[in-house]
Formats: C-alpha cells, structure tokens, sequence
C-alpha cells in the first residue's frame, strides 16, 4: 500500500536541515510530526527578539542562545524519542565536506542568503544528495526540488546578485532614498567611526584641479579636547553644506539634473537648540555606557519609530547622535560597522540619509523604513514559513520514494493567478550552459596587463563564481590557493602572484589562455577563456572585467528569473550585506509575479489532467521537461 | 503621502509634540519590536487592529492547532478554544500543542492543553478555554467575537453559527476548515466587506458580497464549472453522510464506502449530472485517511491564518468563498461558489 510504502520511506530516512529559522522552525516542526526521525541541523546563528513572531520554538528567554540547539530541545518536547543532531556553525566550515553530506539522503534548505545556498547546491551535486530549496518574504514563498542529472541545479538559472549603485550615483547625484541609506552608511558612518585605513570615496573633488583632501582629513579627524558641539557641526556643515557647494561648482554634472541645496545648521539650528540637549558635553569624560541602551530619540522627546521627522528633528538627531557616539562610545570609534540593531547607528544613519535627502529633494523616511532599508531587513510572516514548510516536506518524501514524475517546484503566491494560490509546476532539466553542474567554460574579457591577480580572485572567482576556497591554476602552474597545510614559501609565493598584473604572472595569463579555478571542498572545477581587451567603460563595466558564458539559460532566455532582494520567492535570496556601492549597474529583474503572470498565461489544462504545464513563451526550445 | 518641504517640518514636530494619534493607542515598544518583521509586511495600522480582534475556535486537530498557532503569533487579541474532548494517543498526531505526556494530559481536555501550549508562543495573548457545546450558545454569544472559526464541524453546527453570525448587526467573519487524508477545504463568508487593495501604486477601495454557508452548499451542482476542485463536491457528499449516520469527523472507515458512494449517486442524479463528475478514487481517500497529514495542516492552517489576519485588519484580499488544497496535485485553489451561476 503506498501509505506503507511511504512510512517506511520517511522512517528510514535521514535528513540534513540547513537553517534553524523561519522555515526551519517550521519545518523541524513538521518534519517531527510527518515521522522523521533522524534529523541534522545546522545554524550558525543566535535568537534575536525579532525572530519571536515566527520562530515558534523559541521563547523570549532564549534570545542569545544557539538557534539549532533550542530547536532541537522544542522539538523533542513533543517528540521525545526522535534523533535530532544540531549544529551551531556556518554551514561553509570544513567539517561539512562532501563525506558529511553523504550521510543524508536528502538536504533541506532554510536560508535567508544566497551565498549559502550555492555552497549548499555545490555540495549536494559534488556527493549526488538530491536538495530541497525554499525562500520566503512576506506572503510570498517557493519550494523547488534539485536532483542530481534529472533537473536543473539551484545555479542553473542566474540568481541575481545584491544590488549595487555606481559610486557616482552615492557620492554625488543621489535620486532614490536608498542611495542616501548607502551613503549615510557606507561613507559618512564608515568615515567618521569605521575603520581609519579603508579606503572612503566620501569627498566629491569639485573640478579635476582642486584638491581638497588636505582639508578635509582635518575636517574628519577630531582633535583631543575640541568640543563634541562644535565638531558635530562642522561635519554637518562640511557633508550638507560645502560638499554640496563644491558639487554643483561642476556644472557639467547639473546641466540636466535637479541642483541639491547646500544646507547649514546654522539656519536650521538655533545654537541653543543642541546646547540645550547636551547633557552629553558634561560627561564627555564618562564611562562607555551600556552601547546597548544609548539612543539619541529620547532625548529628543522622539518616541515613535515610524513619525516622518523633518529637517530640524533630522538635523536635531544627527548631531546629538553624533555628540553621543564620541561622547559614550569613544573607545568603539575607528572599529565599528553599522549594525541594524545599534539603535544610534540607525539613528544616525537616518538622520544623515534625510538630511541629504532634503538637499537632493528626495522624500524623507522613518526611522523604522530608514532600518529596514538600510538593514536589509526582510519582511516575515509566520504564515508563508509554515506553508512553505508544509510543501518542503512533501517533496522531501517524493524525493524519499524516489517518485521523479512527481517532484513539483510550487509557488506560493499573494493573488491567485488563475484560481491558485498555491502552484505547482514540473522541474526543469539540467541547462546543459550551467557551468556549476555542467562542464561550459566561461570567458572572461579582462586587461590583461593592467589587472593583477588579487582583482581576478576578488571579484569572480569568490564573488561571482561563489567559491570560498578558491585553487587557480594556468595549465600545469599552481598560481593561487589557499589551505592550512601550505607552508610559509608557497604563501608567499602566492601572495606575491596576487600583486601581480596577470600578463606577468610565472605563467603568463594572456588573450587566449585558459584557467582552471577550483573549490575543493564544494568540488566545483570550471575552466575560464581568457580575452583581453583594452577599455571597460567606467559607469557600465566599473569592475574593469567581464564574465560571460554563464547566464545563458533556456528557461529564461538569458533574463534572470527574478526580483530585487532577499528571501523572495523565485530565486532571489540575499540579505546578508543589502545595497552597496558600485561594482556592476545591476538590470532591474523582472518581478516574481509578472514572471510568472506571463508563464501562466500559456497554461493548458486538460480535462481529466490536474498537471499544469507551463510553457515560458520566451523560450526558443530545446527545453525538456523532466518526463 | 511623503511630505518634505521646509514648511511643513514645523507643523510636522509640532504635530508630534501634541500626539496626535490615528486609530486608537499606539502599539507599545515591546508589540514593535516584537511585531517588527510582520508590521514590515502589513504596517502599524494592520497590526493594531489585529491585537484587538478576539477569535473563536472550536474543533481542534491537527490543522487548527497550526491555525492557532499562527494567530497567536500574529498578536491577535484573545483567542477562545472550544474542543471538550479528552486528550488521547490519537489526538497527538498531527498536533503540537499537545506534549506526549499521559501524566500531563489525562482527564484535561483539548482545548485545555493547547491553551496553556499556546500562551507559551506569545504572552500578549490572551488564550482561554470556553466549555460546551457550539451549536448550542446563543447568538449574543458570538457577539464577543470579530471572527468564528469552525474546524471539523458537522453540517447542521455549521448551518447554525452561520445563521447566528449573519443575525448580528456587527459583522462577525465566519470561516469552516476541514482537513482529511492530505487534502483540506477552508469556506469563508464575511457578509458584505469593504476591503482596500493595492493596484498600481495606488490603494482602491473594493467590496465583495460573500453568500451563506447555507447558500453556499446548496448551490446546485449542474451550472457550477467543469473546471471545479472535485473536492467541492466530494466534501458535500461527505457532509451528507456525516449527518446522516451521525457520525463526527474522521469516525469512518472503508466499511462506509458503499454507503458514501450511494450517496454520491443519490446526489448527482438530484443535480442532474454525471457520476464522473466526482471520482470515486478521492471520495476513497476522503474515509479512509482519517488522520490528518501534517504537511497539509501546515498549509492549510497558514493559508486560514492568512486570511483571518486579513480579514480582521480589513487589508488585502481575502479568499471568496472557498479554498481547497489537495497534496496530491499540489495545487491550492480558490473557487468562488454561490448562486450566481443559475443567474
């Protein structure tokens, strides 16, 4: 009897679940009343009060433990003779090889970025473990199912990459709120508390002849005893004031766009405004209070987080904000990043990107939009996680029965689209171009004596290619690795080899030459066509280099499937950096919805036939169905 | 409407300063940060309407506990059980509410236990037990509630609370689930209902009218789409024979298919329509697969949330009238069913 049949299938299974979440909760829930009962799980995070509204298993008494152990400990409340095995570490570490993955006989992802994914994909191909992947946001979620040979891997279809913007759109003609979040955070909060070494594009040089950045370094470094007031406003003036003046001095760059206005504080605000509010220049010389609790909105009389502020509030937040870092948390300044739970970087990350948005007339956030774009926060529901968890779990017992002809990729959505909220749609096969479960080489356009190696390693082959462990060899030479057994004179042959520009490495990397790049732990190898080539245009192809040969996929027709960022349903899932400043002008991806309102709008079904077959108009053919 | 000229930033701080509020209290600091993640989806407004909504629930298995849960964690108001049967081996499938304990759970009641679980998920939550029988309460009783959630139940207890909800002058929403095998049907009626949706950018203003339950079982069965979930019908047929044999929910066994599929043929000849109409194979797995499938209370429990969340915050969509999932084809469908067909 198929109930039989698929007992015992579930009952002799074991399962790797990565990810103690959203949809892990859910689904260590449902895989523990389905009857599983040898179950892995693996996350390298902790429980935060935010999860609380849908992590189910957890309780406000947990908030700081490892999320994979008080999974396990729930879970078997209610189920205490099942086998759960938990593990609070990055699913990327070593001790997670190919051997490990072969222990299961099915992987289930619970992820929130995509970086993770692909190792995850790499791994399940590399020991031949079939993979159930999800994503949710909101009231939107997908499950696909990923088998070895049979159906696409989760790379065969482009994932869009996090979006990022041209640093001239950051640094000088912001038009979208968020290119103010981006510069409120990666350039003014890095500058004033992030690391000193890094590289900061912050100053807008006025016309090619002037040089400001003498100026402008005393203008940043804050001296022993000068006056917390004082310094704050002059950051203010020099950001929102004369870094404006210097900008619209270029009149080429306004000649078709709006003119920001330079702002001061002191028209905006009365000295005594911020006087009054200082409680902070008395105790300049205190103890570092607890970072936690040091919030600027309180002093202010700002109790909710979602009021719009106006300029004076804004102005009024920046510098008391400003005034509390330096005055409470001095010793954290030079090392810290932003962080969307420091509640005063967020407030003054706000406050900074709705000043500038002011200047720029751009509209003005909330402090709680404000932290969600600059946080990259995903929107959840405990809803779409459980439904989603529901249907992982039924492809899991298909793949478990081995049922091929069964395995569904099922989208949940917001609006019915002809009748279903819930849809399912046949697996597609391998993309035989996927260079990650297929053999296609890549091309790589690139200035051949102008790159070094570093810039090779650093944007393709761990930012692109998705590899954490990168070997890279031109035919018989080793010109790059990494590993723990390397000894002292192989590092620093390597080291040296990354300095150098690729025409001049031991083994010239020239036009026509071919790499081999490798990640031995996720067992991926791809070869790379090298081309060179003189000029990149500097706003479309900022990165100086271009790789090809990857995106082609029938099913899509060389577009990316789908949205802008995190655990979105139809591929997309990034969230663990949000918006930065410029690598590549990403393509704005279609919407999952549209995508799939005009795959739908070829839906045949027949009669006596409950299967849906979609057919991507787009597609010029050779697609398979998995028969 | 994102206001920014320096003008307006005046009147803005002193708008602030008078707290001048919108609809009712302000969510406390510990509901926002709680809540955060799913105000990010629906906003503050929805949310505050949500933790003062008060629902009703009666009938608790597996895909109710998942409904509860779900509600529960969204910050509803208050959530009152209704479920006087006694906690036993058979109970615990499917449910997680219910801890594996003999010693915890003997002489207690469902709806007893899944209370004290479900205060556990969210302590602003007020859970409580209601004893008795539903259909016996009075139509004052349901005045307390702004939605009424009927799992498992017979046809006549559905007949009747929906009567009685459509008797009040409030507007209280009345939702049916029922889930069997792997399969799951959810009804929805919220009377006449003023929603607000997003089109293009823009929120519209939009009303649906949502028939009776009683209206919406009676529909007759020859002009309603070819292209229908069989489960529509398969579940009419099933209600019949519940109410005709007395028998509750899942109290069935493949012994009954004779019996089941005389009245599938008794109703179809009534409706004037094909046997085929309803395959014998699913009314099959409709008695046999007495106990609940967790994969599907899963989803159909999240799908009932969902529309229980939207229908108390009067924001997005909601389901007219019926949803069916089915795991065997994977698809969940929404069919609209009433009496608009022989018009």
């Amino acid at each position: 009897m198929d109930q039989q049949q698929q007992q015992s299938a579930i009952q002799g299974a074991k399962v790797l679940m990565v990810g103690a979440g959203g949809i892990g909760c859910e689904l260590l829930k449902t895989l523990a009343l389905s009857g599983f009962h040898d179950i892995h799980i693996i996350d390298m995070d902790t429980i935060e009060v935010s999860n609380l509204n849908r992590q189910f298993l957890f309780r406000r008494s947990h908030v700081g433990q490892s999320k994979a152990k008080v999974a396990r400990d729930a879970v078997l409340r209610f189920r205490p003779h099942i086998n759960i095995r938990s593990y609070h570490a990055n699913v990327k570490n070593p001790e997670f090889d190919v051997d490990f993955f072969k222990q299961f006989d099915v992987v289930l992802n619970g992820l929130d970025n995509l970086d993770a994914r692909r190792h995850v994909n790499r791994l399940c191909l590399a020991a031949d473990v079939p993979l159930v992947e999800s994503g949710t946001t909101g009231f939107l979620g997908q499950v696909t199912v990923h088998v070895k040979g049979k159906t696409e891997c989760y790379e065969c279809q482009t994932k869009p990459t996090p979006k990022t913007y041209p640093v001239c759109t950051i640094t000088s003609t912001p038009t979208k709120f968020v290119h103010c979040i981006v510069w409120a955070k990666e350039l003014l909060f890095a500058k004033l508390f992030g690391d000193k070494n890094q590289d900061n594009d912050l100053n807008v040089r006025a016309n090619k002849a002037a040089s400001a950045s003498k100026e402008t370094e005393d203008v940043f470094e804050r001296a022993e005893d000068e006056d917390i007031e004082q310094y704050s406003r002059k950051i203010y003036d020099h950001v929102f004031g004369y870094n404006i003046e210097a900008a619209l001095s270029n009149e080429e760059t306004w000649k078709n766009r709006r003119r920001p206005r330079p702002i001061y504080s002191k028209d905006v605000l009365p000295e005594s405004l911020t006087q009054k509010n200082g409680s902070t220049q008395n105790c300049s010389a205190a103890s570092d209070d607890d970072s936690a609790t040091v919030s600027a909105m309180p002093l202010l009389g700002l109790k909710n987080p979602q009021e719009l502020w106006g300029l004076t509030q804004n102005s009024l937040v920046f510098i008391e904000a400003l005034k509390l870092f330096f005055a409470k948390r001095k010793k954290e300044i030079g090392h810290l990043t932003f962080d969307k739970d420091d509640q005063l970087a967020v407030e003054f990350v706000t406050a900074a990107a709705n000043i500038r948005a002011e200047s720029f007339g751009i509209p003005l956030h909330s402090l709680f939009e404000a932290k969600g774009i600059a946080g990259n926060i995903v929107h959840a529901v405990a809803t779409t996680n459980a439904i989603v968890a529901g249907l992982i779990v039924i492809e899991a017992i298909k793949v478990l029965k081995k049922d091929a002809d069964k395995y569904r990729m099922t989208y949940c959505l917001e609006h019915p689209s002809r009748k279903m909220l819930l849809m399912p749609v046949e697996p597609f096969e391998p993309n035989p171009s996927c260079y990650v479960c297929s053999k296609t080489p890549l091309v790589l356009e690139i200035n051949t004596q102008k790159s070094k190696l570093r810039d090779l390693v650093d944007k393709i082959v761990k930012a692109k290619l998705g590899m954490n462990l990168p070997l890279i060899m031109h035919g018989a030479s080793l010109l790059y690795e990494v590993g723990d057994d390397l000894d002292d004179i192989m590092v620093a042959n390597y080291n040296a080899n990354l300095e150098k520009s690729l025409s001049e490495l031991p083994s010239p990397v020239i036009n026509g030459s071919i790499l081999t790049v490798e990640d031995l732990q996720q067992e991926l190898s791809c070869k790379i066509n090298v081309k060179h080539r003189e000029e990149f245009d500097e706003e479309k192809e900022p990165e100086g280099m271009v790789l090809s040969g990857w995106t082609q996929s029938p099913a899509t027709n060389g577009e990316s499937a789908s949205t802008s960022n995190n655990e979105s349903a139809v591929d997309v899932t990034e969230s663990s950096s949000g918006p930065e400043i410029a690598s590549k002008k990403r393509k704005l991806s279609e919407t999952q919805p549209e995508n799939h309102k005009r795959e739908t709008e070829n839906v045949e079904s027949e009669d006596d036939d409950d299967l849906v077959e979609i057919e991507n108009p787009m597609t010029v053919s050779k697609k398979k169905r998995v028969a | 409407m994102k206001k920014n000229s320096l003008d307006k930033e005046v009147l803005l701080s002193r708008f602030s300063r008078l707290n001048l509020r919108m609809d009712g209290e302000e969510l406390t600091e510990q509901e926002t940060a709680l809540y955060d993640r799913q105000i990010r989806v629906w906003g503050a407004n929805a949310q505050r309407r949500l933790t003062k909504s008060h629902i009703l629930v009666s009938g608790i298995k597996g895909t109710v506990a998942e409904f509860c849960k779900n509600i529960v964690l969204a910050g509803v108001g208050s959530v009152t059980l209704m479920d006087d049967s006694l906690v036993n081996e058979e109970a615990l499938n499917a449910n997680f509410l219910i801890p594996p304990d003999e010693n915890a759970y003997k002489g207690k009641t469902v709806a007893e236990i899944c209370c004290d679980s479900l205060k556990d998920f969210n302590p602003m939550v007020l859970v409580s037990v209601e004893k008795g029988d539903l259909s016996a309460r009075s139509t004052e009783f349901f005045e307390k509630f702004d939605v009424v959630v009927i799992g498992y139940g017979s046809l006549a207890t559905k007949k009747a609370v929906n009567e009685k909800c459509r008797k009040l002058s409030k507007r209280v929403a009345f939702y049916t689930v029922d889930c069997r095998d792997s399969c799951g049907e959810i009804f929805v009626d919220l009377q006449d209902y003023k929603y607000t949706k997003k089109k293009l950018e823009e929120k519209v203003e939009c009303e649906l009218n949502f028939p009776s339950f009683q209206e919406a079982v009676s529909v007759p069965w020859k002009p309603i789409p070819r292209r229908t979930a069989k489960l529509y019908f398969a579940m009419r047929v099933i209600e019949v024979f519940e109410e005709n044999e007395g028998r509750k929910h899942g109290e069935c066994s493949l012994l009954d298919l004779p019996t089941v599929l005389e009245i599938k043929k008794k109703l179809c000849e009534a409706n004037s329509v094909s046997e085929s109409l309803i395959p014998d194979s699913l009314l099959e797995r409709l008695i046999t697969g007495t106990i609940e499938f967790p994969p599907a209370c899963a989803i159909v429990g999240g799908i009932l949330a969902q529309e229980v969340i939207k229908a108390v915050s009067g924001k997005g969509e909601p389901l007219k009238n019926f949803f069916y999932y089915d795991a065997q084809d994977g698809k969940g469908v929404m069919e609209d069913i009433s009496n608009s067909f022989t018009s």
